[in-house]
């Protein structure tokens, strides 16, 4: 058995029998041309057919795996036939006396190169994607047929890396997986095999040995293990693996547009958190029920200075107008010394979990803030908008942060900007200060929703980074849960509601605890909705509660 | 002529696809368009030039619109700008 790690970029276990992609090697002739215009012509015929195919290629990936895949090749009949790209072929083959081939070729060198030295992952990417429709151009004109897969029985998929147009023109119904040495979790290949659900393992390098052709492998998108000739053992644990996500994903579609209702009829919100606008269609095909964190971060953490209050408030709307209506609670700035933004100078501090940061950094920095308030409430005319302070210790805090509500309403109304009146207003309780004080808390804002990481790490004093307080660092710590409780019987005294956002959220060993605890809200990472949905159903908390109170103060837990 | 200015908020910026649909959506005017970004200028015809300007989130670009539709064109092109980038 050969044992082979890469990166597991989409996920489900396949097994079937190796197969390389079988690539057409055409050699470029090079020579001097004499009818530079019949050359000029063969070009164009080549580059009219190229787009030809590529109009066929964008239906076939319409049909396959949806409209975001067939823009792809529209894109690349677009740069088939830029005008650049073919000048450039046209100056070579004309002044140069160039054959078309080689034209094409060095063109495509020219213009990959220029994409590769971009200081930019994502542009630097399209060099594949150029170098993928010049291969097309240069196939037509040699006559070579591009490759394919020549096999009887369905296979799993090795190649160097694939281009999209090699993807799509394979045969799906012949490919269980696919694994390639080199590539990027945001290539095409990656994004198409995630669309078509297939498994796909990048980045194995040259673990992957010409000779394994034929032989029997599994792969696993989830752990980015690829085994040749598995041992008995391993083969049946990985088809279990299998079958059983295979169950599990029958399962959870069939629990979208269910309630998240409990056996004996108790509900609960399950929200998703998001770190910005594209995380939008992650939440609404895993049918969560609005976003109960959107980190702000983001829009600090891509600009090379003060993201201006235009730019925030078109981020804030798309979310709010995407979510059409279903509450989205957006999270003030949450940085810090250890979450460094350049242009912020701040200074590098010894102990910056207890620095400035977060609303310290707000309250002290009141420009900043303003600016970030003005974009939340201008654009709270586009959805349901809750604001959420994080790092809040005291009461005066959240007071002097609604004063900042409060200012940018009342310029808002003056200068007859509309805004949501039903704005609702809440912290993060994510410090033992404000978990202790939740009951005076709870007076001032709307909602509570606690970040259970840095509150776990604040109550236990332990930095959860530092790989020798493993077993000091216990989430399940009875001391947090017991807080969390303290927090959600304080928030009910007072008529407002709780959530968790934390990692803690899809916990599922914690679920039975928040749903007898009475927590209204979890939010969590899109993909746990509906596993969530399920263990939520499965409850019934009148049968536990006792039992789970009890073990909040049991002297077992305590040790 | 017509012109306006736009600050990038899509987090990858003006990249492959929607410039592809850039172009598509200005093929269907008369009017010449022209993307500027500091000292930089293209034809916004000329998608792998568009691309190559490395449009990133946050910058501000200026764009012309010149020719007989270029009322409708400009507001059109500034639309699609809104929705995509």
């Amino acid at each position: 058995m050969i044992s082979i790690q890469g990166k597991g970029v989409s996920t489900g276990v396949a097994i079937g029998p190796l197969y390389f992609y079988q690539r057409a090697k055409s050699t470029i002739r090079r020579y001097e041309v004499e009818d530079e215009q019949a050359e000029w012509n063969r070009f164009k015929d080549a580059q009219a057919k190229a787009v030809e195919q590529l109009g066929e290629l964008a239906e076939k990936a319409r049909a396959e795996a949806g409209d975001e895949a067939a823009l792809l090749f529209e894109t690349h009949q677009l740069m088939a036939e830029d005008l650049d790209y073919e000048e450039a072929i046209q100056g070579l083959i004309q002044d140069d006396k160039l054959n078309a081939e080689a034209a094409v070729t060095d063109t495509a060198a020219q213009f990959a190169e220029m994409f590769a030295a971009m200081d930019d992952a994502y542009m630097q990417a399209r060099a594949a994607d150029v170098k993928d429709v010049s291969s097309r151009i240069i196939s037509i004109l040699t006559g070579v047929v591009q490759g394919g897969i020549d096999s009887p029985v369905p296979i799993i998929l090795a190649a160097d890396d694939l281009a999209p147009s090699e993807t799509v023109q394979l045969d799906k119904s012949k490919i269980l997986g696919f694994v390639t040495e080199g590539g990027s979790g945001s290539s095409h290949t990656a994004i198409l095999a995630r669309t078509m659900g297939i498994p796909a393992i990048i980045g194995v390098g040259d673990q992957l040995k010409p000779e394994y052709e034929g032989r029997e492998v599994i792969v696993d998108g989830s752990t980015g293990n690829v085994v040749v000739d598995a041992d008995e053992a391993t083969r049946t644990r990985l088809l279990a693996k299998q079958e059983e996500q295979r169950k599990m994903r029958e399962m959870l579609e069939q629990l979208k547009g269910k309630p998240n209702e409990t056996k004996d009829g108790q509900s609960i919100r399950v929200y998703c958190n998001i770190g910005g606008p594209d995380d939008v269609h992650a939440v609404l095909s895993n049918d969560g029920g609005g976003i109960g964190l959107f980190r702000s971060e983001f829009l600090y953490l891509n600009c090379d200075d003060y993201p201006s209050e235009d730019y925030q408030f078109e981020a804030y709307k798309q979310v709010l107008s995407d979510m059409d209506g279903k509450e989205v609670v957006i999270r003030t700035l949450d940085i810090g010394a250890d979450k460094q933004i350049g242009y912020f100078n701040l200074p590098a501090e010894e102990n910056p979990a207890m620095g400035n940061r977060a609303l310290r950094i707000c309250l002290n920095r009141p420009e900043v803030f303003h600016t970030q308030i003005r974009a939340l409430y201008r654009a709270s005319a586009f959805g349901k908008l809750g604001i959420m302070f994080p790092m809040v210790t005291s009461v005066w805090e959240v007071k002097e942060a609604k004063k900042m509500c409060e200012r940018v309403k009342a310029e808002l109304t003056a200068e007859g900007i509309p805004f949501a009146e039903d704005v609702e207003i809440g912290i993060m309780i994510e410090t033992p200060a404000a978990a202790v004080m939740s009951d005076r808390l709870a007076r001032e804002v709307d909602f509570f929703s606690c970040g259970t990481n840095d509150l776990t790490q604040y109550t236990l004093a332990c930095d959860r980074q530092n790989a020798d307080l493993g077993r000091f660092y216990n989430p399940h710590h009875p001391a947090v849960l017991r807080l969390l409780k303290m927090v959600c019987d304080n928030a009910h005294k007072q008529g407002i509601w709780v959530g968790i956002c934390g990692e803690l959220g899809a916990d599922l060993e914690l679920t039975e605890t928040f749903l007898s605890i009475g927590i209204d809200e979890l939010s969590v990472s899109p993909r746990s909705v509906l596993p969530l949905r399920q263990k939520i159903r499965e409850t019934d908390v009148s049968a536990v509660r006792e039992k789970v109170l009890g073990d909040l103060l049991s002297d077992e837990n305590a040790l | 002529m017509k012109t306006f200015e736009y600050t990038i908020t899509d987090p990858v910026g003006i990249h492959a696809r929607p410039a592809g649909i850039l172009v598509k959506e200005i093929k269907k005017y008369a009017s010449a368009v022209t993307v500027i970004k500091g000292e930089k200028s293209v034809n916004a015809l000329k998608l792998m030039a568009l691309m190559g300007m490395g449009i990133k989130q946050g910058d501000t670009v200026k764009v012309t619109v010149e020719g007989a539709d270029e009322d409708t064109a400009a507001a059109a092109i500034e639309e699609f700008f809104k929705a995509n980038f």
